[in-house]
């Protein structure tokens, strides 16, 4: 569905995007992760046919985003990082302006009007202007306007930033909902998004690719050696000891506790152990008192760290 | 067509439901009124004292004396305007991204351009139609030639269009809608004032710059002539400056 080769975009000097290539197939939902100015947005924006690339090229929907821009877009929907729609409009004229721009006859809008309204739970702002909405409806508008069109491939760039929790699981529920039919690209710089909607991620960093996984697979590349946090009441030497003594464990870093009297570890543990039972046992053995033992979970800041040292 | 009629309604409603096209059509309006009232005023004055003076009244006519300095004085009120309507066409969508969503749309720039252009020639077309009253009145109280009252509308018309397409131009270029106001406002002074110079520059460039002048060539319309020199020359300038916001569109996409 979506066909990128050597992909670079240059900006005077500067390279944004710099010979990216990836395929991604129908159907799928592919997580496009990456820190702040990684060349997520310039990607996007070369794919929906905003900006041609510089060097190289992409085919979205069998079409070539340089020289057949307009079939390319009449192909997608995509929903920008700010959303950017029309204030003085009401919700039922701007979707009635983005059909007709997107060539859909009477008939036709107003069958995917009423779809895309109750799909992404805006019907009861419907007849309100856009500029009076709250940020989570205009979210959904700007998501209703991708859809507008059925298309075949969405690209959706940081869709629930600036949401609030509920809204974020409301938009991803609804992400969610359009798997399998269509092909859905989502940039994001959280990673339990990708995790939770995603069975593919490609990371960008500093305008290169440099990783192509499934997420579970993104674990691994901070090594696989587990990591625990764990809290405990007593002295710092003495639980750390106790701790060392375990079999499995690597190695055992001093993290902040806000409470007197409380200690916070992070223990690595040998690759492939797994002491988190044996660490229990021993403090309850030493008579320390075991307050909470965590997995620590792996963060983008991790994973990045590991991905780039390797790439360096 | 489907898209470029989109794209016009909907810039139309934001003229319409916003305050600025009643705003700039009641200032127009308002000033073409004042205009009008004091050049009829002067030319009743004018008209009883040649009662006393055959050979004056001779020279007198409505077409000289009011609609010709009528349309003079319109036409330096919309060098004013008319830059306050075309401003934000293109730098309100830069300043707030919505650009980024319509070149994403299935529409092409020209689609985009003849949308807008049209949106303002509407609302300028309005604009002057409100001020019908004016030669009505005359209809009612004298017999104005009816030639100059036409041409005279038609080169207004004419001449508000090159300031609509010089102003989508300068609109283009930016995201600031003073910048692009005020570019504009020079813009269109300097093509007004252009054949000031003629009298003391050498023949050859005189005659290029008082033939880039707008207000020669509002002149002859004025007076009841329409001269296809006249035509052409609008016509020119005007697609000169859409073709030139075309190509500021697609460079942006290649520079930005």
């Amino acid at each position: 569905m979506i066909e990128v080769t050597g992909l670079t975009k240059h900006f005077g000097p500067r390279t944004a995007v710099d010979e990216v290539s990836f395929s991604i197939g129908q159907g799928e939902i592919v997580g496009f992760l990456g820190p702040n100015g990684a060349g997520k947005t310039t990607t996007l924006r070369m794919l929906t046919g905003f900006l041609p690339p510089s060097v190289g090229s992409a085919r979205v929907a069998g079409f070539d985003v340089d020289t057949q821009s307009m079939q390319v877009r009449s192909h997608i929907g995509y929903l920008p990082e700010t959303v950017p729609i029309y204030r003085d409009l009401t919700v039922a004229y701007y979707l009635d302006f983005v059909g007709r721009l997107k060539g859909m006859p009477r008939a036709r809008r107003r069958e995917r009007t009423a779809e895309v309204i109750h799909a992404c739970g805006i019907e009861d702002v419907f007849q309100q202007r856009i500029g009076t909405l709250s940020r989570g409806y205009r979210q959904r508008v700007g998501l209703a306007q991708a859809l507008l069109n059925d298309p075949e491939v969405l690209f959706l760039d940081e869709p629930t930033v600036g949401l609030d929790p509920r809204q974020i699981v409301e938009i991803r529920d609804l992400i969610r909902s359009l798997a399998g039919r269509r092909t859905v690209v989502l940039s994001t710089h959280i990673l339990p998004e990708v995790s939770l909607l995603c069975r593919r991620v490609l990371i960008i960093h500093r305008g290169r690719l440099i990783a192509d996984a499934r997420p579970e697979e993104l674990q691994s590349h901070t090594g696989d050696a587990l990591r625990v946090d764990v809290e405990a009441r007593g002295e710092l030497a003495a639980v750390r000891a106790a701790i060392e003594s375990v079999e499995g464990v690597a190695s055992v870093a001093g993290l902040d506790s806000a409470i007197a009297g409380i200690v916070r570890l992070r223990v690595a543990a040998d690759s492939g152990a797994d002491p988190r039972e044996a660490i229990a046992a021993t403090l309850a053995a030493r008579n320390i008192g075991l307050r909470s033992l965590v997995t620590a979970s792996v963060t983008l800041e991790d994973v990045f760290v590991q991905l780039v040292t390797r790439e360096n | 067509m489907g898209k470029t009629y989109a794209l016009y309604r909907r810039e139309l409603a934001y003229y319409f439901q916003s305050p600025v096209a009643y705003a700039v059509i009641a200032v127009f309006v308002l000033l073409a009124g004042y205009f009008f009232y004091n050049l009829l005023g002067y030319f009743n004055l004018t008209s009883i004292q040649a009662m006393q003076n055959p050979l004056q009244a001779r020279s007198l006519s409505l077409t000289t004396s009011v609609l010709q300095p009528l349309f003079g004085n319109m036409s330096a009120v919309l060098l004013l305007l008319l830059p306050l309507l075309t401003m934000r066409l293109f730098t309100e969508e830069r300043r707030s991204g919505s650009a980024e969503l319509l070149f994403t749309y299935p529409v092409t720039d020209w689609n985009v351009i003849m949308g807008k252009f049209l949106a303002a020639a509407t609302v300028y077309g309005v604009m002057l139609a409100m001020t019908l009253p004016c030669p009505a009145l005359l209809y009612y109280f004298s017999t104005p030639e009816t030639g100059a009252v036409v041409s005279g509308y038609l080169g207004l018309f004419l001449m508000g269009i090159t300031f609509l397409a010089m102003g989508m131009f300068f609109s283009s270029l930016g995201d600031s809608q003073l910048v692009a106001g005020a570019a504009t406002f020079g813009c269109g002074l300097l093509f007004l004032i252009v054949g000031w110079v003629t009298p003391f520059v050498s023949p050859g460039v005189g005659a290029v710059l008082e033939q880039l002048s707008i207000v020669r060539h509002l002149d002859a319309f004025a007076r009841g002539v329409i001269d296809t020199n006249d035509l052409v020359f609008y016509a020119n300038i005007t697609v000169f400056f859409l073709f030139l916001c075309a190509r500021v569109l697609d460079s942006a996409r290649w520079r930005s």
